[in-house]
């Protein structure tokens, strides 16, 4: 087996990362701007002994890939904005039964139908907070082809390790363009750990997960979202029990922060610092090409939990310069867990941010005093 | 080196397949950094369609075409969209068929259209013929690269008239060269 080289554009690539990282169950509903992802999982699942499903909407679609999930298959499906709140339901259900499973969110301009073929990045803060109750989640931020393909497989890799479902939150830019792009044949699997005899299905481990009891294997086992007992019986009326259940669930995510980081820093000394992901990436980095030594940068692979930590390896930071496609969403999590004056430099429509519009957001953050400024691009 | 290609015309007339094959052409046969892009739209067949195409000896972050080097524009309307406010030192490539403005750059008239109608028989191949154009007048990249990328992108049983559409755009250009 060797590597292909091709020239994708990032949603084929998508596909043929999780082909690649071994799904082989994909259900969905086509919908602008992720349709691609869908018909390459058409047109590849039956092929290679997999399973393609046009289901009758997104929150089917979500339940299908939470059963294949639980068939043992590494199940994904892929949507966009209005796809992901019909999926909000059940991507609670998968967080309350811990269910490995990749979604794809090829973000376009919301809300609601908004603008189908235009790219936007603002669905941000609803993959970390919305499905109902307290959970944790894990998300990627992909700005290249190249990536689209890497961090698919590392979505279903971190799904299984962490027994969660995991999200891509791509944009249509990414999701559209061409580039060259190296599939892997060979890419690493982390599989998820099967429950072993005489083990409890929802007793965590020390890391604070589950053995995962695969439908079929003869484990017995029950699967509920309602508040259930290290058994995984319903036990819904115990205080002790839920605060238990839903602080481990947490924990297996957020205590795990310095292994869930993905970033990339350059120029760590400088006094303006930029953060971003997935597309508005591509500005920073030919503003960067553009004025070496300038501006230092974060870009997070990993959005999902936030890379706090990394913070503090900007020392000299006296502002930071927060790029998005949506309003703010990302500036709001960074103000958390800084007290640096932060520069939101929102874009909304769909183009990209320019190399110019940030240098007007560098202008604004030399006076800025305010915890957050927006500047007007 | 850094060269960016915008095509610009009609949903239908191949703008996009054109990018793709030259974008892939680069990429795939001839070792450079490429991103192709579209501006893409709801549209479908007689709207406007816009692809792009960057091709850089180094890595590319910015991936949306700023100031195109090349136009290749199939429509009036894309003309005015588009090529209109192309600089002087550009190169542009019209269908005279489809456009009836001319610029202030230097220029070739490609009768895409027309030439594979008449000579292939079908206006299908136009995108192709625009692309051997580009070939010749800029050598973007290499005949044997944009070839294999062309017989590698179209249905099969079409390439020995993808390869006829490649040589007439290259004659096209040579003609207006002499």
């Amino acid at each position: 087996m060797t590597d292909k080289t091709e020239f994708y554009n990032g949603n084929t690539a998508c596909a043929e990362g999780a082909i690649a990282a071994g799904c082989r169950f994909f259900a969905g509903y086509p919908i602008t701007p992720s349709t691609e992802i869908a018909e390459r999982m058409a047109l590849r699942m039956p092929k290679i002994n997999g399973n393609f499903i046009q289901m009758e909407d997104e929150l089917a679609s979500m339940a299908a890939i939470i059963g294949a999930s639980w068939a043992g298959a590494r199940s994904m499906t892929a949507t966009s904005g209005p796809g992901f709140s019909l999926m909000m339901e059940n991507i609670g259900y998968a967080a309350m039964t811990e269910t490995p499973c990749v979604v794809v969110n090829v973000q376009r301009g919301g809300p609601s139908t908004g603008q189908p073929t235009m790219a936007a990045q603002g669905d941000m803060l609803q993959a970390r907070y919305g499905s109902h109750g307290d959970y944790s989640i894990i998300a990627l931020a992909p700005s290249s082809v190249q990536e689209m393909f890497d961090l698919t497989v590392k979505a279903f890799n971190l799904a299984d390790k962490f027994r969660t479902p995991v999200f891509l939150m791509a944009d249509e830019t990414i999701g559209h363009m061409r580039e060259k792009v190296t599939l892997h044949e060979n890419v690493e699997i982390i599989p998820r750990r099967e429950l072993t005899e005489g083990e409890l299905p929802c007793a965590p481990d020390e890391n604070g997960i589950c053995g995962f009891g695969t439908f079929g294997n003869g484990h017995n086992i029950h699967i509920t979202g309602l508040t259930h007992n290290e058994k995984g019986y319903p036990a819904t009326d115990s205080a002790e029990l839920h605060e238990r259940m839903v602080r481990r669930q947490v924990d297996k995510i957020e205590k795990h922060r310095a292994e869930l980081t993905d970033v990339d820093i350059i120029n760590p000394d400088a006094e303006t610092v930029f953060v971003s992901y997935g597309a508005p990436t591509r500005t920073v980095r030919q503003l960067m090409a553009d004025m070496p030594d300038k501006f230092g940068h974060m870009n997070m692979r990993i959005v999902w939990p936030f890379p706090d930590a990394e913070l503090e390896k900007f020392k000299n930071v006296k502002t930071f310069i927060v790029p998005e496609m949506n309003l703010g969403q990302m500036a709001k999590e960074l103000r958390q867990y800084t007290n640096v004056p932060i520069v939101t430099a929102a874009k909304l429509g769909g183009a990209l941010h320019t190399t110019e519009e940030l240098l007007k957001a560098v202008s604004a953050a030399e006076t800025a005093k305010k915890p957050v400024t927006e500047v007007r691009l | 080196m850094k060269t960016e290609i915008r095509f610009s015309g009609l949903g239908g007339q191949g703008i996009i397949t054109a990018a793709v094959i030259l974008g892939r052409a680069a990429a795939l046969y001839a070792g450079k950094h490429v991103v192709q892009t579209q501006s893409y739209g709801p549209e479908a067949r007689g709207g406007a369609s816009a692809s792009a195409v960057i091709i850089s000896d180094e890595p590319i972050y910015y991936p949306k075409v700023t100031n195109p080097d090349i136009y290749a524009i199939m429509s009036e309307e894309a003309y005015k969209k588009y090529g209109s406010s192309a600089p002087s030192d550009a190169l542009m490539l019209i269908d005279p068929g489809f456009v009836s403005s001319r610029p202030s750059c230097k220029y070739y008239e490609v009768p895409a259209t027309a030439s594979a109608k008449e000579k292939l028989g079908k206006t299908v191949f136009a995108n192709v013929v625009m692309l051997g154009g580009i070939l010749e007048a800029t050598k973007v990249v290499s005949y044997e690269a944009l070839e294999k990328a062309v017989l590698d992108s179209v249905p099969k049983g079409t390439e020995e008239a993808n390869k006829k559409a490649l040589e007439i755009g290259r004659e096209i250009i040579r003609s207006q060269q002499k």
